[in-house]
C-alpha cells in the first residue's frame, strides 16, 4: 500500500459564507463555512478547497479571517484560491493558516509570479488553477486556457500551459474542464488523462462530478492523483466517507 | 516560561504547526519564535520548515539561529518536520548544500527513473498526500497511533539514514524511505502531524508528554511549572 488518491470536497466563500451554487435550487446561503469544514473534516475529507468568490476587498479580509478560523480547528491541508494576484497576497493566505494556494488568472496575467512565489514559499504551496474549454475537433483535440472564472479567453493551449507552469514552479495543478463544470456529466476524462501523463507534479481532476462512479473515472482513466467535487457533496447527496467506499471497492487506495 | 518553542525562520505556514499544538494542549505556552534566546529558554522546541533546504538554512542563519537550533536538539526534547528534519543531516542534493549534521546520513531527490509503482504507473513528484506509516520501532511518539496510519506528505527530497538505527519509521513511494527518526532527544518526521487529522494531533499530544532520557533539562519540571502560575 502507498500514496492515496485524494478527495477534495470544493466550497464557494463569499463575504465570510458558503454559498451553494446556484444551478440546482438556486441561490442560498449554505452556511458557515467553519461548521461545513468540521463536517468534511469528520468524513474523512483529505484536503479542502476554498473559492473566493467575491469582489470587494473588504469581503477579502473575510475570507482572511474565515481561513484563520478552519485552520485553527480543522487539521488537514487547506487551499484557497480566488483573486490572488501578487506574493503578498500568497503571504498573506499562508499566514493565515492556507497551507496551498490556487492562482488562476494572475498566472495568466503575470507567469512570473508563479515562479517568484514558488521559490519564496516553495512549489509545495504554489498550485495553478487551468479552466480548460474543449476547441479541437474528436480526434484532435485541443484546448484553450480561459481566465477570470471562465469568462474569458486567452487563446493559450492548455497542455503548453500546464507545461510551462510545472517549469516555472508549480508544485500541483487543479485542472478544470470548462465544458463539463457544472453539467453533473462527469470529469473530461481525455483532458484529464492527457494532463497528468504529460506532467511530474499532480494533478487535480475538476468539474463536472455528479456521481461517485465520476469519481472512480477520474482516477482511473483519467489518471488523475486527486478529485474535487462540490455539489455532490454540498446536497449531501453522498458523503465523502461513502465516496471513498465505493473508490476502495473499485480497488482504488483512499485513506479510510 | 515558554513551554514550547516554534522556532521561525520565515519559511512557510508555521501558523498551523502552532494552532495544532495549541489544539492538543490548551493550558501550555507556545510561542512562534525567531529569537534564539527565547528558544534558549524553551521547554520543547520544534522546528518546522517548507520550501527548499538551501533557503532554510540561509534563513536560519541570519536570523542567528545555528547555535539555538543544536543546542536545542542535544539537550531538550525536539521534533523536526518536513525540511526541519531534514536540515538535521549531513547534506542535501537540493542545492548540494551541507546540513547541520546532527544526524548521519543524506538528503536525496526521489529519482525520476524509479518513480514507477506496481503496477508500472508513473509516480508524481512531489510525494503529495496521504502515505502509510510503518513503525519500524517502538517509540513514545508512536504510543496509541495504530501502525500503518496515513499521514500527511508533501515532499521531494527524502532521507537515506546512514545508521539504520535512527529510523523509527518508513514508508512507501515506491521503496521504503525513512519518514521518522529517533536519536537521543530528537524525533524528526517527514511528514506533517500538524495536517494528519488524528494521527498528527496524537503524535504532537506524544512529544508533548515524552520525557527523553537524554535530555539535559527536565522538561517536565517546566512544564509543571508553568501549570502553576
Amino acid at each position: 500500500m502507498g500514496l492515496a488518491k485524494r478527495i477534495i470536497p470544493c466550497l464557494d466563500v463569499t463575504a465570510g459564507r458558503v454559498v451553494k451554487g446556484v444551478n440546482f435550487v438556486g441561490l442560498r446561503d449554505a452556511g458557515d463555512p467553519i461548521e461545513i469544514a468540521r463536517g468534511y473534516d469528520e468524513q474523512g475529507a483529505d484536503e479542502l478547497a476554498f473559492l473566493d468568490i467575491t469582489a470587494s476587498s473588504d469581503e477579502r479580509d473575510l475570507m482572511l479571517h474565515v481561513v484563520e478560523k478552519v485552520a485553527a480547528q480543522v487539521f488537514i491541508p487547506l487551499t484557497v484560491g480566488g483573486g490572488v494576484r501578487s506574493v503578498e497576497d500568497v503571504r498573506r493566505l499562508l499566514n493565515a493558516g492556507a497551507d496551498k494556494v490556487s492562482i488562476n488568472t494572475a498566472a495568466v496575467q503575470t507567469p512570473r509570479l508563479i515562479a517568484d512565489a514558488s521559490a519564496r514559499y516553495g512549489a509545495q504551496c504554489i498550485v495553478v488553477a487551468v479552466d480548460a474549454r474543449r476547441v479541437g475537433e474528436v480526434g484532435a483535440p485541443r484546448w484553450e486556457v480561459y481566465t477570470h472564472g471562465g469568462r474569458r479567453a486567452t487563446g493559450i493551449d492548455a497542455l503548453e500551459w500546464g507545461r510551462r507552469m510545472q517549469q516555472l514552479g508549480a508544485g500541483e495543478i487543479l485542472l478544470t474542464s470548462m465544458d463539463r463544470d457544472g453539467t453533473r456529466a462527469g470529469f473530461d476524462i481525455e483532458l484529464t488523462r492527457i494532463f497528468s501523463d504529460m506532467l511530474e507534479i499532480p494533478v487535480i481532476a475538476s468539474g463536472g462530478v455528479g456521481s461517485l462512479e465520476h469519481l472512480v473515472e477520474g482516477i482511473l482513466r483519467g489518471h488523475a492523483d486527486a478529485v474535487l467535487a462540490a455539489s455532490i457533496f454540498h446536497y449531501g447527496e453522498y458523503t465523502v466517507r461513502q465516496a471513498k467506499e465505493y473508490m476502495a471497492r473499485r480497488g482504488i487506495e483512499v485513506r479510510l | 516560561m515558554t513551554d514550547i518553542a516554534v522556532i521561525d525562520y520565515g519559511m512557510g505556514n508555521l501558523r498551523s504547526v502552532a494552532k495544532a499544538i495549541e489544539h492538543v494542549a490548551p493550558h501550555l505556552v507556545v510561542v512562534v519564535t525567531s529569537d534564539p534566546e527565547v528558544v534558549d529558554g524553551a521547554a520543547r522546541v520544534v522546528f518546522p520548515g517548507q520550501g527548499a533546504m538551501p533557503d532554510c538554512m540561509r534563513e536560519m542563519d541570519a536570523r542567528g539561529l545555528r547555535a539555538a537550533v543544536i543546542e536545542a536538539a542535544r539537550a531538550r526534547p525536539f521534533l523536526g518536520i518536513c525540511i526541519g528534519l531534514q536540515m538535521l543531516f549531513e547534506s542535501s542534493e537540493e542545492g548540494g548544500i551541507a546540513g547541520l549534521a546532527l544526524l548521519p546520513g543524506k538528503v536525496r531527490r526521489f529519482p525520476a527513473a524509479a518513480m514507477i509503482d506496481a503496477h508500472g504507473e508513473k509516480l508524481k513528484v512531489p510525494h503529495m498526500g496521504w502515505n502509510e506509516v510503518h513503525q519500524s520501532s517502538a517509540h513514545p511518539l508512536w504510543e496509541g497511533i495504530p501502525q500503518a496510519s496515513r499521514f500527511y506528505f508533501v515532499h521531494s527530497y527524502y532521507v537515506e539514514a546512514g545508521d539504520r538505527g535512527i529510523v523509527a519509521g518508513t514508508s512507501r513511494y515506491p521503496f521504503p524511505f525513512a519518514c521518522a527518526v529517533a536519536a537521543r532527544n530528537i524525533f524528526a518526521v517527514q511528514f506533517h502531524p500538524e495536517k494528519s487529522h488524528s494521527a498528527g494531533l496524537r503524535l504532537l499530544a506524544n512529544f508533548l508528554a515524552w520525557q527523553p532520557a537524554h535530555a539535559a533539562r527536565a522538561a517536565g519540571a517546566a512544564i509543571a511549572e508553568s501549570g502553576e502560575r
